[in-house]
């Protein structure tokens, strides 16, 4: 049976820092299949559109007919766990770390049989499951059997935690905390068990609505963080950065113009600073102890979440700039998981449609309320997703883009 | 549309197999698989009285000759051959070398083929072979943790524990008595005898497997020569006959859990090819890289239905001197594993008990032999498996 985690002991800062160890990485191309849905929290499986024959592991022709008209869909995951076994050796050094460990044999009742983990809540072969996948800490997809009833969660598992980013007993550090966002953001981790909460803020005289019950907050530091600051972001990361496990840049420069509708580069200059040097800034002065942390003790530095926008995708013209700044944080940031992969800690990139704030007033809804946003950067984070897009406007314009992305950038271009 | 009548297949004619070679097994060498394959070679002119010159055709198997194959081997050896094959299917590799080399020598494409294999083993070799070991164990099996097949074993041995009522203790027999027949066999790595207590107190490496039921990988090699019995003869060399033989890749691919292997398909057929029932035979060498593989083996190729093998063993004693002698060298549980050359191990140990060449565990009157192979867990099931029948000549 699994257990929450309790809150684990004071680390001994004599003892040597463990460096952190990935599970194997390698995975052919027509396996990265699994991959790419399971970012999105996804289990997806090959799928024979000729014959309807279910591919496990993933392939380049149906073993059924041949046919090479394979396509990836979403499956339960239903299924009998037909055998386990517990590995009590292994040549990995991640899995030598953490032996012994339940390895599972599950019979889907789409077909194919397939190598899973065992949530510690499963009971014994044989017995019902439902398989998910799920980004382990290479960030490359593993499936995961768990009970079919209920709702087991891998961050209960202390052996499946590490797949998750779980802010329980973490340290994480909010880049602007005073926005609606953030604030909603720093009101949700401090419901979901984050220890202590470094809230950023960029402009200390400026009043916020909201946010004197965000200071009043047992778990809440208020720090100094003005991401156009390069001198500042170093100072502070001198003092805290090699306590934060979690950061989350929900620092966001947003105006309302194309091209158009201004003269002068100051506006838009104004929204790359923030939104794209500024993470270029953060992420040269923390990313490196994050790094180095990415196994230190039972709270590890684990997740780096950046509030993109859907408008990174396909660019939104009336707020032109603003989408350009986004794209170019996304891209930032692909390049921020490619570092920061090999020490295990994982970036998240949330592109969330319009937020129902002041910048958005004149969008007509469907509108992500913040809370609903900072919920969903919350789930994310006990999940083991990458990408994430929450709300009903980011999802459909995100199955636009992958349908067709020309036809929705005319579609959002007029 | 009337279904054809299957076609019999040809039998060996005067086809033979000969020459059994082994080069010693070491744990670790930092020798390369070419110097244990050129000693099996060296062995096999040797032992036959030809020169290199005579053999004409070459099948050699190995997972550490790489970035070479059977054609570098030409080059590197020397050789000129006219017949040349690489055989990349591990523990079946023997089986198949065999039926390959002997249709080469009944046709004439080849007069004297030598059957090689070998690998080298450094401290880094294991990790290293099962970490590319195969695309669908690369994408699906491995990242879950597990170094080697251990896990994919495990997942078989359990399920087939509990559908069949299988015990430790069964597979356990099994060990012991290969065990016992390996302490006759100086070239065995293990010299020590093994109780029943020993095997069920050892450590567990993945549940229900403990440590002695895996092999110990090493360095070595095994070979064979396979030609016209007329040239044997000519030579003085002694000899086996070949029977009859059987091949199958990816069998029952939609059983959950593999519990049989191809030879359930073709049993019928190869001792319909040899002529023979299953109680004709005198010994058995099995694949044994875990002992419910043994067991599979026992129930496929005909000795107990399907299930009844818990039943079998119980039964039964396995020793050279016992009811069913199996793995008469004392096997790759109790020699060791080189590499591939863990599936020509029971060949050329079959071909010593047939030809009066294993002083001290030598199966009384055997006249008849059984040589099963199983390899290449490719993802979750070993995918290939081949027996072969051999006589005395």
């Amino acid at each position: 049976m699994s257990a929450p985690p309790t809150r684990p002991k004071r680390k001994n800062p004599v003892l040597r820092a463990q460096a952190p160890t990935l599970p194997p990485a390698v995975r052919s191309r027509v396996a990265l299949g699994l991959t790419a849905a399971a970012a999105i929290g996804r289990l997806e499986l090959q799928v024979c559109r000729d014959c309807g024959a279910v591919q496990y592991p993933p392939r380049e022709a149906c073993h059924r007919c041949l046919s090479e008209r394979l396509a990836w869909r979403a499956q339960d995951g239903a299924g009998e766990l037909v055998s386990e076994t517990v590995l009590r050796h292994s040549q990995e050094l991640f899995f030598r770390e953490r032996a012994p460990w339940r390895l599972g044999l599950v019979r889907l009742d789409a077909g194919p049989s397939v190598v899973t983990h065992v949530h510690a809540d499963c009971a014994a072969a044989p017995s019902r499951v439902r398989v998910s996948a799920g980004l382990d800490r290479a960030g490359q997809a593993v499936l995961l059997a768990k009970p079919e009833a209920g709702d087991a969660d891998p961050a209960d598992d202390p052996k499946l935690r590490d797949m998750t980013c779980d802010p329980r007993f973490r340290k994480v550090l909010v880049s602007d905390g005073k926005s609606a966002v953030g604030q909603e953001v720093v009101k949700a981790l401090a419901a979901s068990g984050a220890d202590l909460i470094w809230v950023g803020v960029a402009e200390p005289w400026k009043q916020a609505p909201g946010f004197e019950a965000i200071r009043a907050l047992p778990q809440v530091t208020v720090v100094p963080l003005d991401l156009t600051n390069s001198r500042g972001v170093r100072d502070l990361a001198g003092e805290i950065g090699a306590k934060v496990d979690i950061l989350i840049n929900t620092a966001d420069h947003h105006r309302t113009a194309g091209i158009a509708a201004r003269s002068g580069i100051e506006l838009a200059r104004a929204e790359m600073d923030v939104n794209y040097f500024g993470l270029l800034r953060l992420a040269q002065e923390f990313a490196p102890v994050m790094r180095a942390r990415g196994a230190d003790g039972a709270s590890s530095a684990v997740a780096w979440v950046n509030l993109l926008s859907i408008f990174a995708l396909t660019n939104f013209p009336p707020h032109g700039t603003y989408s350009a700044s986004k794209a170019a944080a996304a891209s930032l940031a692909q390049c921020l998981r490619a570092e920061m992969r090999p020490a295990g800690v994982r970036v998240v990139n949330v592109y969330p449609g319009p937020i129902d704030d002041e910048w958005n007033q004149l969008l007509l809804p469907p509108k992500i309320a913040p809370a609903a946003l900072a919920g969903a950067i919350v789930k994310a984070l006990q999940g083991s997703v990458e990408d994430v897009y929450p709300g009903d406007v980011a999802q459909e314009w995100l199955a636009r883009w992958r349908d067709n992305p020309k036809a929705l950038e005319r579609e959002v271009g007029g | 549309m009337a279904e054809a009548a299957p076609r019999t297949r040809s039998g060996y004619g005067d086809v033979v197999i000969a020459a059994p070679v082994t080069v010693p097994y070491v744990r670790y060498s930092i020798r390369g698989a070419h110097w244990f394959l050129a000693r099996a070679l060296a062995g096999l002119i040797d032992a036959a009285g030809i020169t290199k010159d005579d053999v004409d055709g070459l099948c050699v198997s190995s997972f550490t000759l790489a970035p070479d194959s059977a054609v570098g081997l030409t080059q590197h050896l020397g050789l000129c051959p006219r017949w040349l094959d690489h055989i990349p299917m591990g523990g079946a590799s023997a089986v198949v070398a065999l039926r390959r080399a002997a249709r080469a020598v009944q046709c004439g494409d080849a007069e004297i083929v030598a059957c090689i294999a070998g690998d080298t083993n450094h401290t880094d070799s294991f990790r290293l072979n099962t970490a590319t070991f195969s695309q669908f164990a690369r994408d699906a099996v491995y990242p879950y943790g597990s170094g080697g097949p251990n896990a994919s074993f495990a997942f078989l041995t359990a399920y087939y524990m509990r559908q069949y009522g299988a015990t430790a203790a069964d597979f356990g027999k099994i060990c012991v008595a290969q065990r016992a027949n390996a302490l006759a066999n100086p070239q065995a790595l293990f010299k020590k005898k093994l109780s029943l207590d020993e095997y069920l107190n050892a450590r567990m490496i993945a549940d229900p497997i403990r440590l002695f039921d895996c092999v110990m990988p090493c360095a070595g090699a095994e070979g064979f020569l396979v030609m016209r019995g007329e040239r044997a003869r000519a030579l003085g060399l002694a000899h086996a006959k070949i029977l009859g033989t059987i091949e199958r890749h990816n069998a029952f691919a939609a059983d959950p859990v593999q519990v049989r292997g191809g030879w359930a398909l073709d049993c019928g057929d190869l001792y319909a090819q040899a002529g023979i029932e299953p109680r004709d035979v005198d010994f058995v060498e099995t694949y044994d890289d875990y002992p419910v593989i043994s067991v599979m083996q026992i129930e496929d190729l005909g000795f107990c239905a399907k299930g009844e093998g818990p039943d079998f063993v119980r039964r039964h004693t396995f020793e050279v001197g016992g009811s069913f002698p199996l793995n008469t060298s004392g096997g790759q549980l109790s020699v060791g594993q080189a590499g591939v050359a863990g599936g020509h191990l029971g060949m050329v140990e079959a071909i010593r008990q047939l030809t009066g060449a294993a002083p001290g565990r030598a199966v009384a009157d055997a006249k008849i032999g059984l040589v099963s192979g199983f390899g290449m867990i490719n993802y979750d099931r070993g995918l290939c498996s081949g027996a072969a029948i051999l006589a005395a000549a």
